[in-house]
């Protein structure tokens, strides 16, 4: 490595200098507060765990997606948390073993070995909610509300919000009783919506007409909320469990556009964003011009099983970082104190200015104390005996 | 709300794909052939057209610079497309994707030596058939390689063949056939859906309807 590169920063790894630092901060303690009024209890999940139970019920994506190393101590192989929503399931699964219904948030630093999408960040300052132990569609709303309020906090602008259901897809594919290998390539097919290979792939299998129709058709099921009665009729004959995907659909859309009518809707039930993880409704925010959704989140049942307490489970998380980028900078104020640190009536009348909530630099003697490149737009001096506040 | 950017590349693919886009009522104004520009405008006030590189299409889209986008198969295949939808196969701009060989070459005991421009292609393809093969990558002339005793094999577009016919090659396996696809952005078809939806539609039944004469 050349000298000239040696103070490069590894790709997608960033450092946050003051003004952006004061935006994240300003709006986590507003969104803390805000999680916090809601009940959620914050917590924080180690940095660092045993490889094996990081990973479980994450799915094979986790798993490329989190760093590895070796403990000295145990010699077993560590991850680095790439996601925090499983450390917070197990949390809740393990350690917590509450029966009420259980709501938790947090927000802290993930690594990934990859960032979601080129020139994005492998250092997400994850930020996130979690409701554990309600089956149904209110424990949805309520996370989706609390989605929505974070997006409000945050000034994001022309949300619009996207509503998908796995249970859809599976009860089809558990119908046409796929192998797995031949599952795995359906869904990658689902994922890019794919239409050409979807055909030549259904055409392969053997289903029933009415089946591969279906297979056919769920991607394209996308659009505003008429795409559900659409499902309804086309899918009619497929059971209580698409049926009932249908119904928890309709209640969250129906609530959202009540509850909150800015937000643009749209429903897309073939969409499988992390279809090993999640069991039931999925959302996903976006804002104009981002090519990833700003917060994501859905429902997801089954991930306590490994830990040895199955509980519904449903959340949303999001990158604080991203968030932010929304947030106006606010121009700082500030006063420049001029005086000898000794004299007590100095220290007394900057410690009156500072508990008054004014941010108050000491002007060290022999540097140069510029007021601009410090942020001050005052200067406290001495003025007879008195100490006094002089605009700059 | 800003204009819906299309992204397409100079040559085949430009002219073969001007027609579908004629049914869903967007017309370049002026012919970027005769222009230095990169961005056009067109007959819609609401869609815009830019014309990059043909493997540049794929990310254009995918990081949203462009919602829409027409790419070659084999340029999805080789670059990934990971992170954008391919809701309609445009039937145009179609070709072979092939393994070409020196005319009455014996087979290759061992490794493979595989000159080539599509490497992941070429590496996934002999893996899917149990050969191991060292892959080449050139930039062009492909023909060349097994000439001159670079390669044992080349991975190629064939179109007519007669350019490996002249230089003494011929193909020997097909790995995909290969036509252009429409891709777009999935933020863009959440957010932008029926607009999008709309041009997908048009465009549908314009390559439906040229199926059908043909």
């Amino acid at each position: 490595m050349s000298r000239e590169e040696q103070w490069l920063l590894p790709d997608g790894v960033e450092e946050i200098l003051p003004a952006g630092a004061a935006r994240i901060e300003t709006l986590r303690r507003r969104l803390l507060d805000q999680f916090s009024s809601w009940g959620y209890e914050l917590v924080f999940p180690p940095l660092i765990e045993f490889l094996d139970s990081l990973l479980n019920g994450g799915g094979r994506d986790l798993e490329r997606e989190t760093f590895k190393l070796t403990d000295q101590l145990s010699g077993r192989l560590m991850g680095v948390r790439a996601d925090i929503t499983p450390q917070v399931a197990r949390l809740d699964a393990h350690t917590l073993r509450r029966e009420a219904p259980t709501r938790l948030c947090y927000c802290s630093t993930a690594l990934r070995t990859r960032a979601p999408q080129p020139g994005g960040s492998r250092i997400p300052y994850q930020v996130g909610v979690e409701l554990f132990g309600h089956a149904g569609m209110e424990s949805d709303a309520e996370v989706l509300s609390l989605l929505l309020e974070t997006l409000a906090l945050a000034d994001v602008p022309e949300v619009t919000l996207d509503l998908g259901h796995v249970g859809i897809y599976r009860a089809l594919v558990k119908a046409g009783g796929l192998a797995e290998a031949d599952e795995t390539a359906l869904s990658d097919i689902y994922v890019r919506k794919a239409s050409h290979e979807l055909d030549h792939m259904l055409a392969e299998l053997s289903l029933r007409t009415e089946l591969r129709d279906a297979l056919a058709a769920l991607p394209f099921l996308a659009g505003d909320v008429s795409v559900i009665a659409q499902a309804r009729t086309l899918l009619a004959g497929f059971g209580d469990e698409v049926n009932a995907a249908l119904d928890e659909l309709e209640g969250l859309a129906k609530f959202v556009q009540a509850r909150y009518p800015q937000v643009r809707l749209h429903v897309d039930l073939g969409e499988l964003r992390g279809y090993h993880y999640h069991t039931g409704c999925l959302f996903a925010a976006y804002t104009a011009g981002s090519s990833e959704p700003i917060a994501k989140g859905g429902r997801y049942d089954h991930i306590g099983e490994v830990f040895g307490r199955a509980r519904p489970a449903t959340g949303f998380s999001a990158d604080l970082k991203l968030l932010a980028t929304h947030q106006p900078v606010s121009s700082k104020q500030g006063v420049l104190a001029i005086g000898d640190v000794c004299d007590a009536a100095f220290a007394a009348a900057v410690k009156q200015l500072r508990d008054q909530g004014e941010r108050v630099l000491l002007s060290l003697p022999g540097a140069k104390n510029d007021a601009q490149e410090l942020q001050c737009d005052r200067q406290l001096v001495q003025q007879g005996d008195n100490w006094q506040l002089v605009s700059l | 709300m800003k204009p819906l950017t299309i992204a397409l590349s100079k040559g085949r693919i430009f002219k073969e794909t001007l027609p579908l886009l004629k049914a869903a009522g967007i017309e370049m104004l002026e012919d970027p052939e005769k222009s230095r520009k990169l961005v056009f405008d067109t007959s819609r006030d609401d869609v815009k057209i830019i014309i990059i590189r043909a493997t540049d299409v794929p990310p254009y889209v995918q990081y949203g610079a462009a919602d829409i986008g027409v790419a070659g198969k084999d340029v999805l295949m080789e670059h990934g497309a990971e992170g954008v939808y391919e809701p309609l196969d445009l039937e145009i701009a179609k070709c072979k994707l092939m393994v070409a060989a020196l005319n009455d070459a014996p087979e290759v005991e061992g490794r493979v030596r595989v000159a080539t421009k599509f490497v992941n292609i070429t590496r996934s393809y002999y893996a899917s058939q149990g050969r191991q093969a060292d892959v080449i990558k050139l930039y062009g002339a492909m023909e060349l390689a097994p000439l001159v005793g670079l390669a044992d094999r080349i991975v190629d577009i064939v179109d007519t063949g007669n350019t490996l016919r002249a230089n003494g090659l011929e193909p020997t396996e097909l790995i995909c056939e290969i036509s252009s696809r429409l891709i777009v952005n999935r933020a863009s078809m959440k957010t932008r859906h029926k607009q999008i939806q709309d041009i997908l539609d048009a465009m549908e039944s314009a390559v439906e309807a040229r199926r059908a004469s043909a």
